[in-house]
């Protein structure tokens, strides 16, 4: 099976004012297609560096990163926006949404960087609105939905463009625990039924317990948990 | 296509922030409307005195100074040197067949200014029979004209109005008492509307005087210049200078014009580096304000073109709108606004009505724009070199 993503030999060194620290030592990653993984690990571990890394927002120091077909850890600034625009939806834990733009004008906007009509455009975020359970909540502005239906203005405009992957770094760290299972849920199905990878990063061990494979973040490398498959098949 | 989308969705978004950031973006339109109004005003200055100037002068008139007089205060013409010049060709003649020419004296008086009982210098001009052919444009709006041989006189409007001189009013000089019996004017605020017109001959004996200022001839036609301007160097008993009215009056201007020019861009210069670093401030503030919101269209795939683009056009529209503010207050305030001016050369001050014209205020828009987009330059770049993955995880 191809992977959607896979690292070798990656280091991330920090330069902060004198002093360099190496986060991530010679790591080595392979997520095949389809996969939802989590990420989990303390504070500081280097769970969001690796994560961007795979996103394409940030290169690594050294190492492979191939990414959706591409190797990505050579590209420019420009290149990379491009190809985050096709292949990545991202979902922050604070949403991260448009304060000033209606539920579906966020939705909408990663289709502005696509060829689509102004129909099509409606027409998917239309779509994309009933799959996160919004379609009454079209017209309002973020600061008028709750943490947890913010999030899924978050999800609906992470998947709009279709891409290959969805990052998510603490979806849930914002959310009571109803709405976080909600979220969880939703991730999960879109996982199953669309076939999306997904990667989320999680402090929660009940979130990570969505995903299909949890790996641990540890002194810069990753360490397998034990195999999830048996638990969530049932 | 997609680009300009793009763009525009950033630039939308932007700007619908605007009003969240009231305060910063008031500062960048209100130092501009300060730049442009104080710019715009000291030009409009400048233009309505050239105007004025330029006005009083007509490209059908010839002035004649004594050789090598720059200015008609420094100039001397002998009364016998005036038959000479009253028989040169290429002057036009009036309906009774005399040629149309003016010998002047102009001579200095005292007046005192009706509210602050000031005294300031007004010119007086003694002019002859042929002045209302050679100047059409001058016509009594109240009284009578002055008789000669009398000591009568007929003041301009705007001395009128600033001096409050008026049919009636007594001046003294000479050993003599004058009388105001009109009121003339010349067609807005000219020249001559700052001055004193009485009978040549009258101040000539007044004065005890045998020469003149100066003598200006209407000319005949299209060539009559020239043909006048040989004729007078022919003449070996003749030593004078001929110049077109309206040139001579346009030269005359330049200097100062210049001068209230550099002026204008001085102190227009000096506001504008001001307004440039509160701009400047103002849209690093507003970039890092809305640093997330950045990142964030960054992240989803938004060029880094898109971001400059918001960033510029808000700059430039806040200084757009504060040089129309500071347009609309210059012309407000001194558009039409009459205003005086000491000139050496002409002694009395000359009122003069300032004029904000539209070439001044797409002027105005002009600074602005570059002001605008110097002071959005540098945070336009600040915002595009944003590192992504730090300002997205910098959050709370
Ligand atoms: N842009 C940066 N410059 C310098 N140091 C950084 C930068 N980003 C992260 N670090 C450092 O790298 C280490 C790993 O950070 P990272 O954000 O990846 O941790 P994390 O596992 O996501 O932590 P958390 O669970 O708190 O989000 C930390 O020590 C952090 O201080
Ligand atoms: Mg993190």
């Amino acid at each position: 099976m191809s992977s959607v993503a896979s690292l070798h030999n990656v280091i991330k060194r920090y330069v902060r004012g004198k002093q360099t620290i190496e986060v991530l030592h010679q790591l080595d990653l392979e997520v095949p297609s389809g996969q939802f993984l989590a990420l989990m690990g303390p504070s500081g571990s280097g769970k969001t560096t690796l994560l961007n890394l795979i996103g394409g927002l940030d290169r690594p120091t050294a190492g492979e990163v191939i990414v959706a077909g591409e190797r990505i850890d050579q590209l420019s600034s420009g290149q990379l926006a491009k190809w985050r625009a096709r292949h990545v939806g991202f979902v922050f834990q604070f949403y991260n949404l448009m304060p000033m733009l209606s539920a579906e004008r966020n939705i909408e906007l990663p289709l502005l960087l696509t060829s689509l009509s102004s129909a099509q455009r409606k027409r998917n975020v239309a779509a994309a609105l009933e799959l996160v359970g919004l379609t009454t909540h079209a017209k309002h502005k973020p600061s008028e939905l709750s943490g947890g239906q913010q999030q899924r203005v978050a999800i609906a405009r992470a998947l709009i463009a279709d891409p290959t992957l969805l990052v998510c770094d603490e979806p849930t760290g914002d959310l009571d625990r109803a709405s976080a299972s909600d979220i969880l849920g939703l991730i999960q199905t879109l996982n199953r039924q669309q076939g999306k990878a997904v990667i989320m990063v999680t402090h929660d061990q009940k979130a990570a317990d969505y995903a299909s494979r949890i790996l641990h973040v540890d002194k810069g490398q990753l360490v397998e948990a034990a195999d999830r498959s048996a638990a969530t098949a049932a | 296509m997609s680009v300009l989308r793009q763009i525009s969705a950033v630039v939308g978004m932007n700007l619908r922030n605007l009003p969240q950031r009231r305060g910063a973006s008031l500062v960048i339109v209100i130092g501009i409307a300060g730049v442009v109004a104080v710019l715009l005003s000291v030009l409009a200055m400048a233009v309505g005195f050239s105007r004025t100037i330029a006005g009083a002068g007509s490209p059908d008139r010839a002035l004649i100074l004594s050789g090598g007089a720059l200015q008609e205060a420094m100039s001397s013409v002998p009364s016998d040197a005036v038959p000479n010049i009253t028989a040169a060709p290429g002057i036009a003649r009036d309906s009774a067949g005399r040629p149309i020419v003016d010998a002047e004296v102009v001579a200095q008086v005292q007046v005192t200014h009706g509210d602050t009982g000031k005294p300031t210098n007004v010119a007086l001009r003694g002019v002859g029979s042929e002045e209302f052919a050679l100047r059409p444009e001058v016509h009594l709006v109240a009284g009578r004209l002055f008789r000669p041989g009398l000591h009568e006189l007929i003041v301009g409007q705007s001395l009128k109005t600033r001096y409050g001189l008026d049919i009636g009013s007594h001046l003294s000089f000479q050993n003599g008492d004058w009388v105001v019996v009109g009121v003339f004017t010349s067609n807005g605020p000219d020249l001559l509307d700052s001055e004193i017109l009485t009978d040549s001959q009258t101040l000539l004996s007044a004065y005890q005087r045998n020469w003149f200022q100066s003598v200006t001839v209407r000319l005949a036609g299209p060539g009559s210049f020239d043909q006048l301007k040989r004729a007078l160097a022919a003449d070996p008993t003749l030593h004078v200078d001929v110049y077109v009215e309206s040139a001579f009056r346009a030269a005359q201007s330049r200097i100062l014009n210049l001068i209230l020019k550099w002026i204008g861009y001085f102190i227009g210069g000096m506001m504008a580096a001001g307004a440039l670093f509160g701009a400047l401030n103002s849209l690093y503030a507003a970039v890092s304000s809305r640093s997330l919101e950045i990142a964030t269209l960054r992240a989803i795939g938004f060029g880094s073109g898109s971001v400059i683009v918001s960033v510029l056009a808000e700059a430039l529209l806040l200084s757009i709108g504060g040089a129309l503010i500071g347009a609309l207050c210059a012309w407000i305030f001194f558009d039409g606004h009459v205003s005086s001016m000491m000139v050496s050369g002409l002694e009395p001050p000359i009122a003069f009505a300032m004029s904000v014209t539209p070439g001044l205020i797409v002027l105005g828009i002009v600074w602005a724009c570059v002001i605008g987009l110097i002071g959005g330059l540098f945070p336009a770049i600040r915002a595009a070199r944003l590192p992504v993955a730090r300002a997205l995880n910098a959050v709370v």
